[in-house]
């Protein structure tokens, strides 16, 4: 399986999927989380993983950082599967490879320890050639490199010393300085103050420029991933619903789930839309489910092939897939004509 | 003392009849390294059935100004100066048991964080009870009958009564908390960002629900808030504040249209559209002030990108704008000229 890893893309899942099994010892209730995603990421690209709490993103998210090991399907790095990794170095090499931003810059930082420790840390394992002084300087590099000045200053500070802010641009400082070629950045803003987050935004897609990492952005707000991303995924239910280039998708979404994320964004420059009851509903949690579209409960538009066929994701543009029976025989029947 | 008879309010939106008016508020933090003070003056006069957004970034103080108007601060916060009317009573001079009288009858307050605020070893049934228990003495049938009817209120089956917090999603903890404050149909509800934990679609369902019971029931609300976005097609008017004081303060749809103040305008201009041309924002450089040590002059001179000279030393005051008033120097009214004499 193992593919050339020059043109293959960065990273990519085949039939990706997790369930958990809930409820008691003897249950055999299987949660599904994740199920059957296939997702690309290619070099210097910013891909943005949208939908509401629950739906799986953060998930997928653990799954790439090997925080969970997956039920079913693969998880294909560079061209060679990650369950093919053997020994520790190779998993090291992985790992640092994709590091990981969490969510709450108040909770992953450690507060006994200067801001310097955790990099020099990260520089310590992953980057054994280093000696001390360049790693030090290497650090000051990174903390630069996102933004914070001066860089030897902040280094010596510990994290309460620091803002919220600031404190997320040291969780990227710390990603950063493993040389990765891609960063999980899961909700990394969603924390932060209105007015903070388009400073962090930034850093990302200053990163992208400077250091030809790539992202894989995680959020609920669906506008911070068009102000950032290139491609976008909408998920729900754990199946991804919708994927394509960021612009056509936001702006023609195929999918009734999309809309509905889309009619719930605060814009105070667009009049009030919001259908209530739709947004009333909640997503759901996925336990043992019957073919069928996850979202039907919820759709607007549902018919009933929706309660019988799961859809799957097919191009209804140019690279611009959707999952919905409606949308895919509307486009059919444009085709037809 | 009596309530300070006030200039009536004037212009389109306004509520004739006040039911809150917060004069000259101050609060201090009592630290190591001396007071603090955290909320710097604040005025404010909120009508029957009014909707206020008060928006600003971490730590500028709002949600202490919301606790200071509530009576909820604990030491080392404490109000320092100031009167809070409310209903005719000054509330700052209030004792805590006559206090107590007002409290969740005729004000009540939803806090930030369902997941912390709710209980999670009794049901919420249970917590309801322990609400109106403390402060009126219903018989247990009226009780029952009044907490299906609030929890029906926020669209949540009644069935819920019996269960436990854990049990309930981020979004129906949250319009809970709200069944909870409106058990006594209280005149006012204080909200301490109630959506901020929720996701996009949960937020905005819940913001439209707020306002269908506002509507219905008429309770006036002051919404604290550091999304500028989620207020602006519910709230009547909207109170910007930066480093405890009020900087703006209008109608809702002046701020957005022609903000007046530097800041709010920097607020507004640091969330990302869905529509139009995408273009890089900076947000606002910088971060808000330490307010053991606030600027001189105007407190935001040190992030504001039109600052002049005299910002640095000459302290703004609320000058009017139009229909809002705003507190900059831009703004202020061409001195009327005056003779010095040498």
């Amino acid at each position: 399986m193992t593919e050339n890893t020059e043109t293959a893309p960065l990273l990519r899942t085949v039939d990706l999927t997790r369930h958990f099994r809930i409820g008691g010892g003897f249950s055999r209730n299987n949660l599904h989380a994740v199920d059957q995603v296939n997702l690309t990421i290619n070099r210097r690209e910013i891909v943005a993983l949208v939908g509401e709490s629950g739906s799986g993103k953060s998930t997928i998210a653990r799954l790439l950082a090997q925080v969970y090991k997956p039920t079913s399907g693969e998880i294909v790095f560079e061209g060679r599967p990650l369950s093919s990794l053997r020994g520790r170095k190779a998993q090291l090499g992985y790992r640092s490879d994709v590091p990981m931003v969490f969510q709450d810059p108040f909770a992953s930082l450690n507060p006994a320890y200067r801001v310097s420790h955790g990099i020099e840390r990260g520089l310590k394992l992953h980057r054994t050639e280093l000696s001390p002084a360049q790693r030090a300087e290497e650090a000051e590099r990174v903390v630069e490199a996102v933004g914070l000045n001066p860089a030897a200053e902040i280094l010596q500070r510990y994290p309460y010393e620091l803002s919220g802010g600031q404190r997320q641009r040291i969780g990227f400082a710390q990603a950063l300085a493993y040389r990765p070629k891609l960063i999980l950045a899961d909700e990394p803003v969603s924390m932060l103050d209105v007015s903070i987050r388009i400073g962090l935004l930034n850093v990302m897609a200053d990163l992208r420029e400077t250091e030809g990492v790539s992202f894989l952005y995680i959020t609920h707000d669906i506008a911070s991933a068009r102000y950032v991303s290139d491609r976008v995924m909408v998920m729900y239910g754990g199946h991804i619903v919708e994927a394509g280039p960021t612009e056509p998708v936001l702006q023609e979404p195929k999918h009734p789930y999309t809309q509905l994320l889309l009619s719930a964004v605060p814009d105070p420059r667009a009049p009030l839309s919001v259908d209530a009851e739709t947004a009333k509903a909640e997503p759901p949690k996925v336990v043992n489910p019957k073919p069928g579209c996850r979202f039907r409960d919820r759709c607007p538009m549902a018919e009933a092939i929706c309660h019988e066929k799961t859809p799957v994701l097919l191009e209804l543009a140019p690279k611009h897939e959707a999952a919905c029976h409606v949308a895919q025989r509307a486009t059919a029947g444009v085709a037809a004509r | 003392m009596s309530e300070p008879m006030l200039e009536p309010m004037t212009g389109p939106g306004s509520y004739p009849e006040a039911l809150l008016r917060v004069r000259d508020l101050r609060v201090e933090y009592a630290t190591a390294s001396g007071p603090v003070e955290a909320v710097a003056g604040v005025d404010l006069t909120l009508g029957k059935g009014e909707f206020l957004g008060v928006v600003g970034e971490s730590g500028c103080g709002k949600s202490t100004m919301l606790f200071g108007i509530a009576q909820l601060l604990n030491p080392p916060a404490s109000v320092t100066g100031g009167e809070v009317w409310f209903k005719g009573e000054n509330m700052v001079a209030m004792s805590a048991k006559s206090l107590n009288t007002l409290r969740w009858r005729d004000f009540s307050v939803v806090m930030q964080s369902a997941m912390n605020a709710l209980n999670p070893v009794h049901t919420i049934g249970r917590q309801f009870k322990d609400a109106i228990k403390a402060h009126a003495k219903w018989p247990p049938d009226q009780i029952r009958v009044r907490s299906a009817e609030v929890l029906e209120l926020v669209g949540i089956d009644p069935v819920h009564l019996k269960s436990y917090p854990h049990q309930l999603s981020g979004g129906m903890r949250q319009r809970a908390m709200i069944a909870m404050a409106l058990l006594f149909t209280p005149d006012l509800i204080v909200m301490d960002e109630p959506t901020s934990a929720l996701d996009v679609v949960a937020q905005r369902s819940l913001m439209a629900q707020i306002k269908e019971l506002q509507k219905q029931l008429g309770f006036a609300v002051i919404f604290v808030t550091h999304d500028m976005s989620l207020v602006s097609h519910f709230s009547d008017r909207l109170m910007v504040m930066y480093a405890g004081q009020a900087v703006e303060l209008g109608d809702t749809r002046s701020v957005f249209d022609v903000p007046a103040h530097p800041y709010s305008k920097g607020l507004l201009e640091a969330f990302p559209s869905i529509r139009g041309e995408k273009k890089r924002l900076t947000g606002i450089p910088g971060a808000p002030p330490n307010l053991a040590k606030p600027p001189s002059g105007c407190r935001f001179h040190p992030r504001c990108p039109v600052a002049m000279d005299r910002c640095k030393a000459d302290v703004p005051d609320l000058y009017t704008v139009g229909s809002a008033q705003a507190r900059c120097l831009l703004h202020e009214p061409a001195p009327v000229s005056v003779e010095v004499e040498s």
